[in-house]
């Protein structure tokens, strides 16, 4: 069986003259991806646990950040940290640096508040009975409260890693070389538009549904974590037999 | 008074009162649970609070566990202050580490049971030794396995405690707090949430247990036989006070105010 590699420029028709430079931008869309899916988890864990604090003024920080970012749209902020800083403090980025910290920073602040929400939803008794065994503060919460939120925290947070995906289009209007550029460039330098349209969905479709297996896994990981493992499902061809032996 | 703690030396035990309570008050917004309440536990002594719902039986043990704070008045577990702390010449609401000393010598055992569902039921008891006492693992697993045996769960240790009836539940829990060695132990309505045939079992373990330690036993029950059973003396609450107060027969077989007749009659009716 021959194979052929996808992405290269032997492929016959439009799909040869296409394909390697839409692998090259999804290259860079993966990279912005992971970088900007990193930074967003993290502030999201940071800001989201300030957010549960019982101080207030932690508490305050961490709501101007999420409101502010979740308020003003990621075109915005990216025109911001790409054209208006350097005026402002002489300072420029890289635009893939730009692009990372953009997505990082608001979908941060949408993550912050699926952090804070899986935090509170753990049963109040569960942070009693932490207390009336003296665990400190910090115990209560790395070993009673987060390891059974996180297990409710990972179906929202695939929806945002997979909106954080398709925002990283976005980019291409700071210059950045992702998917969505490539595309518009071979549209522009006269490929056919229909062909290469149709393989962005595609492309685009497929890296998603990579981060929607990787969760589902997260998932089933952590379910078990917490003593509530997934029903297992029936594989179908089993399902289908003794359906069949029903009948 | 008492003189308070220092901040970092522990106050001076009192030889009289394991738990003392001074006009404690306490107020959920409009509404006043605790009025003026004062009262006193000899350590080692079994006290059971029975009265209606809403009368305040639930705050006294949630105050006691630190999980609810004063609004006013003050309480002492052998001689050391729950809710304040003297530092230098003032005298300030506890902060987490004078919090954690007092807690050290209270446990808890919940309506709910509350088990950790992120471990298994060694893990549930051995956690809280490890990490906040301190105590090497593997000492903390034979005493776990020990607590376990008593309970009548030793075949249970490595089983996840969705798996478990709420009995048996009720016993880990059980387990778990005394794993602890506190000197005081506060029960919560332990069988309200328990199946009816499930009910005896829990109790006749707590009965061995109050009879065989020196535990000081705090116990809020619905359950009027378990209440005389296990208990040197039993408040009647109402409206935040205590009515009246005496030995369980006293109590159970001659109570002097015609509320806690009804109350009784009440609750033996069901």
């Amino acid at each position: 069986m021959v194979t052929v590699n996808p992405c290269s420029a032997e492929l016959p028709g439009t799909l040869g003259e296409t394909m390697p430079f839409l692998c090259e931008g999804a290259v860079v869309t993966l990279q912005s991806a992971a970088g900007g899916s990193v930074l967003a988890l993290v502030l999201a864990l940071v800001v989201g646990l300030t957010a549960t604090s019982r101080f207030r003024g932690a508490r305050a920080v961490a709501r101007v950040y999420m409101e502010f970012f979740r308020g003003t749209s990621v075109l915005v902020q990216l025109f911001w940290l790409f054209y208006a800083m350097p005026i402002l403090t002489g300072f420029q980025l890289d635009t893939l640096f730009a692009g990372i910290l953009a997505l990082g920073l608001n979908l941060g602040a949408y993550g912050s508040e699926v952090v804070r929400g899986a935090v509170q939803a753990v049963p109040a008794g569960q942070r009693e009975a932490a207390i009336a065994l003296n665990l400190s503060p910090y115990q209560r919460m790395r070993r009673v409260i987060l390891p059974q939120a996180f297990v409710e925290m990972v179906p929202p947070m695939n929806n945002l890693l997979i909106e954080l995906l398709k925002s990283t289009s976005l980019l291409s209007v700071i210059t950045v070389t992702d998917l969505a550029y490539q595309g518009r460039l071979l549209v522009n330098s006269g490929s056919d538009q229909l062909v290469v349209f149709a393989l962005l969905l595609v492309i685009y479709f497929l890296l998603s549904y990579l981060i929607t297996l990787l969760m589902r896994y997260v998932e089933g990981r952590a379910a078990r974590l917490v003593g509530r493992g997934k029903p297992r499902r029936t594989p179908w061809r089993r399902r289908s037999a003794t359906a069949g032996a029903g009948r | 008074m008492t003189p308070e703690s220092q901040p970092g030396t522990p106050a001076e035990p009192d030889p009289q009162w394991m738990v003392r309570f001074d006009k404690v008050v306490k107020t959920f917004g409009d509404a006043t649970v605790l009025r003026e309440l004062d009262f006193q536990v000899r350590p080692g002594e079994r006290v059971t609070l029975i009265g209606p719902s809403g009368s305040g039986k639930t705050t006294i043990l949630r105050l006691l566990m630190t999980l609810e704070r004063v609004t006013s008045g003050t309480i002492h577990i052998d001689g050391e202050c729950l809710s304040h702390m003297r530092r230098g010449t003032r005298r300030v609401p506890a902060d987490e580490r004078h919090l954690r000393r007092v807690r050290k010598r209270i446990g808890m055992v919940f309506q709910q049971f509350n088990l950790f569902p992120n471990m298994n039921v060694l893990r549930n008891i051995t956690e809280a030794p490890v990490r906040a006492l301190g105590v090497p693992r593997d000492q903390a697993e034979d005493k776990a396995r020990e607590l376990l045996e008593m309970v009548g769960l030793a075949d249970k240790a490595l089983a996840h405690p969705s798996q478990l009836s709420g009995g048996q539940q009720q016993r880990v829990a059980i387990a778990r707090a005394l794993a602890m060695e506190p000197e005081v132990l506060l029960l919560d309505e332990v069988t309200s949430a328990l199946d009816p045939e499930l009910v005896s079992g829990v109790q006749c373990l707590l009965r061995d247990i109050a009879q065989q330690g020196n535990l000081t036993l705090l116990c809020v029950t619905h359950e009027m036989n378990f209440a005389r059973d296990i208990s040197d003396r039993v408040l009647m609450f109402d409206h935040g006070r205590i009515l009246e107060e005496g030995p369980p027969d006293q109590i159970f077989s001659e109570p002097e105010q015609q509320r806690t007749r009804e109350f009784l009659q009440a609750v033996l009716d069901v």
